[in-house]
């Protein structure tokens, strides 16, 4: 399985245009704020998104994402701030006039039309003849895999053939910027994966510019080229996948996206190439090998991924490694994994995850064994907030 | 015949004897239709109960064959569903068959000087010579043939439905604007503009068709505002003319097209808007294609709420209406109220009631249609 699916950040036509100055963005967020009456829904976002990427917006449910979406799209306009497209300032511009198609949350689907009508819509609007309208309509249909279903009205679908529907009534268009608002949530694992692929697909074929929101972690890892998490209408990193996932800029988006361990300390000694932390928490010194920005003393944390981490029945020889000694707790059997919850001397719990190389019956470490837990300089990030 | 006594105590008793005597009941077949009775099979009972009301009526005797429809009704609200069915069907039986068969029935008699002034359908007479009594039935179609002979009942006719259907077109036109405003205004107002619709209600009907003469006649607030204003020299005629009329339907039936306008654009998703505008439908174009046509049942309803009692409408014509301005209600009440005419006024409102039945059972019909579509 792990094979099948690329990593947004292996792909080629990813050119990674926001490392490159010149580049102009597609989208410019300027300091954009939206407030309902007191209630700030997106506070001072600047963004730049670029031509033919794969921007996913993750978050939290209430923190902006679809009022960032509508803002793209033209249905709310910013309390202050300016939203370009293509360098052209997008206020004036009523959404009937926008190059931006965007599936909605809800739908929105029109319940007097069918299925092949609803998709026709956009198509129809353009003036497209209607011969070419047949063909492009019947290729997204067999595309979301809805043939069946191509005469019903929409409340004689199902929530995941709706949203199919929805899917495909924006992406017929083949607009320079599709807006999608969690595409793909009601759908089943397989027909999940298999829209991922197909809409990668239509975005290398045609390089048109997505931001999707999800609430899936892995379907952002998967897709995008970059990915923005949000808290309370703020973004707090934009970044490629792996860079989230390994160098998160806090505590909330290294929780925020799979599992972490977090020790909490203090700064014993700053180095250019590496820091000591104290930590009560980790009952240990723990040593990264990249130096931060923060005083001695300073409060700081270390967030550890589970896989990065080892154990061993015996301590290791190498003094650099970090080293934490707890008992194992509690360990669950998940097919490829095993995860193990141990709880240190210090009394803190930690979650490691293991491959289960050899046949669990053969197992070394088991239940309520003294264990040393390590993991290397380079496998922890230090965070400041 | 079902024994009366035999239902009562059948009543009385426990559920289980009324099962009982429902099952036996079920061998009876006019039993049996009621109770296999679902919802709307309007033709049906309309001429059961048709058939039993005549007895009913004429035959004095005959009363207990009420006492046996109210049975039919009971023993179908006995079966679960029935309950549900009957409710309406009684309703029905009560306050719209009866009056319409006490009017059909005079429809088919003759005028007479008496009270009341027309002549009894049955009649139990008593043959001297031979001694012997017999029934006398005497349907009288010829009120139904005069209403074809005389020019004034066909153009009656339909001049009603014309301004009918005229004034029930304008009303789209005014309330539809009205009931699309009242959607669209900010959430706290709507209840108070939903209000203000209604308010008119609070005063009688009579005084604001009346209202309406001192607003329209020549030395009326209309002209006086209009010529002090110098749009016009002259003051307009419009009291005593169609135009009046027209305004005063369109005025006294505003509510009923707004209201369920209202009900349907306000249950509309605003999404659906902001999503063809989304795909490229300008505002105005998107009217057409989404909010109308999902707007039809209101606008349905509506028209149906105006244009049948509009038809029939007396006050409005005679009030606001010219001598040349002709409707089946002044029609109507001329021949009641003047020439005391009752067969034929009877036979003037029995053919307006089938006129109206036609449409009436076409909006049945449709609201079936989306009950099915919806299911
Ligand atoms: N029209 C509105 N009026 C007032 N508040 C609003 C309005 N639209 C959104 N909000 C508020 O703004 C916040 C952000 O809403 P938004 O729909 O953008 O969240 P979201 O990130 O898309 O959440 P979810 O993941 O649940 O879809 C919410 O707290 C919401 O209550
Ligand atoms: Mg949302």
């Amino acid at each position: 399985m792990m094979t099948a699916i690329p990593s947004g950040n292996n792909r080629q036509t990813t050119v990674e245009a926001w490392k490159d100055p010149s580049q102009e963005p597609y989208i410019r967020l300027e300091n954009v704020t939206k407030k309902f009456g007191d209630f700030t829904a997106v506070d001072n976002i600047s963004l730049d998104i670029f031509k033919s990427e794969f921007f996913s917006l993750l978050g939290p449910s209430g923190c902006g994402k679809t009022t960032l979406l509508r803002m793209l799209a033209g249905f709310e306009q910013p309390t202050s701030g300016r939203i370009l497209l293509d360098g052209e300032d997008m206020s004036k511009v009523p959404p009937y006039l926008r190059p931006v198609n965007m599936m909605f949350q809800s739908y929105a689907l029109f319940p007097h039309m069918n299925v092949e009508k609803n998709i026709a819509f956009g198509l129809k609007q353009d003036g497209v003849p209607s011969p070419e309208i047949k063909t492009r309509v019947d290729e997204v249909i067999s595309m979301v895999q809805l043939e069946q279903f191509a005469k019903r009205k929409p409340h004689q679908l199902s929530g995941g053939q709706r949203q199919r529907v929805a899917l495909a009534r924006s992406l017929v268009k083949k607009p320079k910027m599709l807006l999608l608002d969690e595409p793909l949530g009601a759908l089943d694992k397989k027909l999940r994966t298999r829209t991922q692929f197909e809409l990668m697909n239509i975005q290398e074929e045609t390089g048109i510019t997505f931001v999707i929101v999800t609430h899936d972690q892995e379907e952002a890892m998967t897709v995008s080229s970059r990915i923005a998490v949000m808290d309370h209408g703020r973004i707090i990193q934009t970044a490629t996948p792996t860079e989230i996932y390994e160098v998160p800029n806090s505590r909330y988006v290294a929780n925020f996206l799979g599992e972490v361990n977090i020790f909490e300390g203090r700064v014993a000694e700053n180095a250019r190439d590496h820091v000591l932390i104290q930590s009560q928490e980790a009952g240990c010194t723990i040593r990264a090998d990249h130096g931060i920005d923060a005083a001695d003393g300073a409060t700081v944390w270390v967030a550890v991924r589970p896989e990065k981490m080892y154990i061993n029945l015996e301590a290791p020889d190498d003094p650099n490694t970090n080293c934490m000694t707890g008992q194992v707790w509690d360990i669950g059997y998940l097919g490829n994994l095993s995860i193990y919850h141990i709880k240190l001397d210090s009394g803190t719990m930690v979650t490691m995850a293991r491959t289960n190389k050899e046949r669990v019956v053969e197992r070394k470490i088991t239940w309520d064994d003294r264990v040393y837990v390590t993991w290397a300089p380079d496998a922890g990030v230090v965070l400041l907030s | 015949m079902v024994d009366s006594t035999q239902f009562i105590s059948g009543a009385i008793a426990q559920t289980g004897r009324i099962a009982g005597l429902h099952a036996r009941l079920m061998l009876i077949p006019p039993y049996r239709w009621l109770a296999n009775l679902r919802p709307l099979p309007i033709g049906r009972t309309l001429l059961f109960a048709l058939i039993l009301f005549f007895a009913a009526w004429s035959l004095p005797g005959l009363w207990p064959l009420w006492l046996v429809l109210a049975i039919l009704l009971a023993g179908v609200a006995v079966t679960g569903r029935g309950a549900v069915i009957a409710l309406p069907y009684a309703w029905l039986l009560a306050f719209f068959l009866s009056p319409f068969l006490i009017v059909l029935k005079i429809s088919f008699a003759e005028i007479a000087s008496a009270i009341p002034p027309y002549t009894p359908l049955f009649e139990i007479l008593w043959d001297m010579e031979i001694e012997e009594a017999y029934l006398s039935v005497k349907l009288n179609i010829y009120n139904y043939l005069f209403l074809l002979e005389d020019d004034l009942y066909i153009n009656s006719y339909l001049s009603s439905l014309q301004i009918a259907s005229v004034s029930t077109f304008l009303t789209l036109l005014v309330g539809y604007p009205i009931a699309y405003g009242m959607v669209r205004a900010p959430v706290q107002y709507r209840t108070m503009l939903l209000m203000m619709v209604i308010l008119p209600f609070w005063t009688s009907f009579l005084i604001r068709v009346y209202a309406w003469i001192g607003i329209l006649k020549k030395e009326g607030l209309l002209n006086l505002a209009l010529m002090s204003t110098g749009i016009i020299d002259e003051p307009l005629t419009i009291l005593n003319t169609d135009t009046a009329v027209y305004i005063g339907i369109i005025y006294s039936y505003l509510p009923f097209m707004v209201l369920p306008l209202y009900a349907t654009l306000e249950k509309m998703d605003e999404s659906l808007l902001e999503a063809a505008a989304d795909l490229g439908c300008h505002p105005l174009k998107a009217f057409w294609v989404v909010t109308l046509p999902l707007s039809l049942p209101g606008i349905v309803a509506g028209c149906f709420l105006v244009f049948i009692p509009a038809v029939g409408e007396f006050v409005i014509p005679d009030l606001l209406g010219g001598s040349e301005t002709i409707m089946i209600g002044k029609t109507l009440w001329a021949e009641f109220f003047n020439n005391r005419d009752w067969p034929v006024s009877s036979a003037v409102a029995v053919i307006l009631l089938l006129l109206l039945i036609v449409p009436i059972v076409a909006f049945q019909r449709m609201q079936e249609n989306n009950a099915k579509k919806e299911a």
